[in-house]
């Protein structure tokens, strides 16, 4: 043989050594992409998001991690943007090599990136995107750790009309996916009870000025409001209502579920009388109740969607562990048969993807500016 | 329809426009001296709202008790403090391109902008944040039942927009720095031929437009207690387009087009539908610089020989 040509043939041989080094190292570890909001107006959310998957990687790999290899998480912030969301989606399939994914947060971003996941076989939870279209498209491998609008809105309906006894009730949104979703579904069942809405309108994302559609609220004598979107806009928009002298009760969803809407009205004396829907308790029930202990002697409180994020990588890795692969199909399949034993109790999927159970109770803020469930 | 609706909805678009006015008086004067937007402005009103809050914790932590003292000295600090972010972005992202064709510090401009909010939010958090609301309270005219009112803060906005706007166009009228500046709008090499230094005059609008968005920024936190590092780049839209709308460059056209705009988007959103409340002010937009491509106070450009 040539010299030449050997030295040549060893350079392959080295090169292949070498990718097949690295193609071992990379399946040491099993990746799961976790996209949310880390940024923009709706952080806070990506930060519970983040909260929960972390301390659910940190304590699955703690216990030898799944089929004997360990979890690594991989973020991808979509800022609650479609547009970022999409190559959010395209950068954690091609660049990070994830097999599932728990995201997205803002359904307008479930939406689109799920096309992306479903093409590269990825399997994804999202563990708060609630609108109905996120599961009714026939994506067959996209679950949801969380109910849906037209739950919730039934619920929030229910309580407006039976509890409240409102008659003059003004619905307004944030024109998104997940805001208008939800006043959308408040207002039907407000309908089929008979009742139509006084006012119904859109505000802008990212405003603070809402005081002429206050006064509009104010002239059409609503005696409850409810509102579909985040806490972002709800804040200073339940402001707004009380100094223009609006004592009615404020309605609204899991969008103000966090401790930041309280910031956003600008303090606790502006959130009285304000309710919203969301799913159980989380941090009451049973099955959660040492993980609760372990993130408050750590200094953070498990609010909002922290235990929904963690459950989500829960059912991931027991659906990786139960199927022994990663293939998505298959784990949406596992998933759908066998259900998934998380922190927030035993949790079982329908044919779409949707819990089996949905428990959407009232809330009510009290006047010390924190939320607690409604009994 | 009833009166007092009528006159709230002017109520709440007069305060929307005072806020309007002042940070497009930034936009109008930086077109004015150097025929460039200057599109890091908004986030200049959103730091400004930073350090209001920063401000009032610090001096009512400090045991400070009169909180008209406390919003006038906040209000000073902010405008020093904003006022030195004008001057470092002047001198880091557009003098070193000034002369250069006009793309260039647009688009250093736009980059300042995301520097000046990723910034923020990496330092600050991304969350949002809040100022305790401090004076509470309205002056309310009418019946129990129907009233119009307007709250101490809106009225304070309103004031202290029109006493901002009176000093300002003091400024720029009598005194030698305004003086300087008119010289440099109207010609820069040859107010830099008479003697006019050029480069502190254009340093110095900015650091006026700067100090006139701080007045903004530290209203707005009063008025609506809550704040995160994105909310310059709608207010930067809406302003942006009061400038335009009252004639780019002029100054009183700034706070006409600022007080246009808020009422426009108030009274749009009272009586038609809040959904399409920003399609029809910028349709006002389109609107104007169809039929006065200079704005509604602005004169046409003249070709300088």
């Amino acid at each position: 043989m040539h010299p030449s040509s050997r030295a040549f043939l060893s350079l392959v041989a080295g090169a292949t050594a070498l990718f097949a080094a690295h193609a071992a190292s990379a399946a040491e570890t099993i990746k799961i992409g976790v996209a949310g909001p880390f940024s923009g107006a709706y952080a806070a959310f990506g930060e519970q998001q983040w909260r929960g998957a972390e301390q659910a990687a940190k304590d699955i790999n703690a216990a030898g991690g799944v089929m004997g290899k360990m979890i690594e998480l991989a973020k991808g912030d979509d800022a609650c943007e479609p547009k970022q969301a999409v190559a959010v989606a395209n950068r954690l399939v091609d660049n990070d090599g994830i097999v599932a994914v728990a995201g997205h947060f803002c359904s307008s971003s479930t939406m689109p990136s799920s096309e992306v996941y479903a093409d590269a076989g990825v399997l994804q939870m999202t563990h708060g995107s609630t609108n109905p279209q996120v599961t009714d498209r026939g994506i067959p491998t996209i679950f949801r750790m969380c109910g849906r609008d037209d739950q919730q809105g039934v619920v929030g309906a229910e309580f407006v009309i039976n509890t409240l006894k409102a008659k003059n009730i003004a619905v307004l949104h944030d024109k998104t996916v997940y805001g208008k979703g939800l006043a959308d579904a408040m207002m039907a069942h407000m309908k089929s009870l008979g009742l139509q809405p006084v006012l119904y309108e859109g505000l802008t994302q990212g405003e603070k000025d809402f005081n002429a559609l206050v006064t509009k609220v104010k002239a059409a004598k609503s005696d409850a409001v409810y509102f579909g979107g985040l806490h972002a806009e709800a804040g200073p928009l339940v402001r707004q209502m009380r100094e223009q002298g609006i004592d009615a009760p404020f309605v609204s969803g899991d969008g103000i579920v966090s401790e930041e809407f309280v910031l956003a009205a600008g303090g606790p004396q502006y959130v009285k009388n304000v309710f919203m829907t969301f799913g159980a308790d989380p941090r009451r029930i049973a099955a959660g109740k040492a993980l609760v202990e372990k993130f408050r002697a750590a200094g953070y409180e498990p609010e909002g969607y922290t235990l929904y994020s963690y459950a989500v990588i829960q059912s991931i890795t027991q659906a990786i562990a139960g199927t022994k692969t990663t293939d998505a199909d298959k784990l949406a399949k596992w998933l759908k048969t066998h259900g998934a034993q998380t922190v927030m109790g035993p949790k079982s999927w329908d044919a779409k993807g949707d819990l089996k159970v949905s428990d959407y109770v009232m809330y009510k803020w009290n006047d010390d500016g924190k939320y607690e469930q409604m009994d | 329809m009833d009166g007092y609706v009528i006159a709230q909805q002017l109520v709440n678009g007069l305060v929307l426009g005072a806020i309007y006015g002042l940070i497009a008086v930034g936009y109008t004067m930086v077109y004015g001296i150097i025929g460039m937007i200057n599109f890091a402005h908004g986030e200049i009103y959103m730091i400004s709202a930073y350090l209001t809050a920063i401000f009032l914790a610090v001096l009512l932590s400090f045991g400070l008790n009169s909180v008209a003292l406390a919003l006038l000295l906040t209000l000073i600090l902010a405008i020093v403090f904003t006022g030195l972010y004008g001057y470092v972005i002047e001198r880091i992202a557009y003098r070193p391109l000034r002369g250069s064709n006009r793309l260039a510090p647009l688009i250093s401009a736009i980059g300042m902008s995301l520097v000046l909010q990723n910034y923020v939010r990496l330092s600050q958090g991304s969350r949002n944040q809040g100022a305790p609301a401090l004076i509470e309270g309205a002056f309310r005219f009418g019946s129990d039942e129907h009233f119009v009112q307007i709250t101490y803060i809106q009225s304070l906005i309103v004031i202290v927009s029109l006493i901002s706007m009176g000093v300002l166009t003091w400024i720029i009228q009598r005194t030698a720095l305004g003086r300087a500046c008119r010289a440099t709008q109207q010609d820069i090499t040859m107010a830099q031929l008479l003697g006019v230094n050029t480069d502190r005059t254009i340093s110095l609008v900015f650091v006026i437009g700067a100090a006139m968005a701080a007045v903004a920024g530290v209203l707005v936190t009063l008025n609506y207690g809550s704040f995160d590092f994105h909310i310059g780049f709608v207010t930067g839209i809406k302003a942006f387009t009061a400038a335009v709308l009252g004639g780019i460059g002029s100054l009183p056209g700034a706070m006409l087009g600022g007080l246009v705009l808020g009422l426009c988007e108030s009274l749009f959103s009272g009586f038609v539908n809040t959904d399409y409340k920003d399609v029809f002010a910028f349709s006002i937009l389109v609107l104007v610089l169809i039929f006065r491509p200079s704005g509604l106070l602005g004169r046409p450009a003249v070709e300088k020989v």
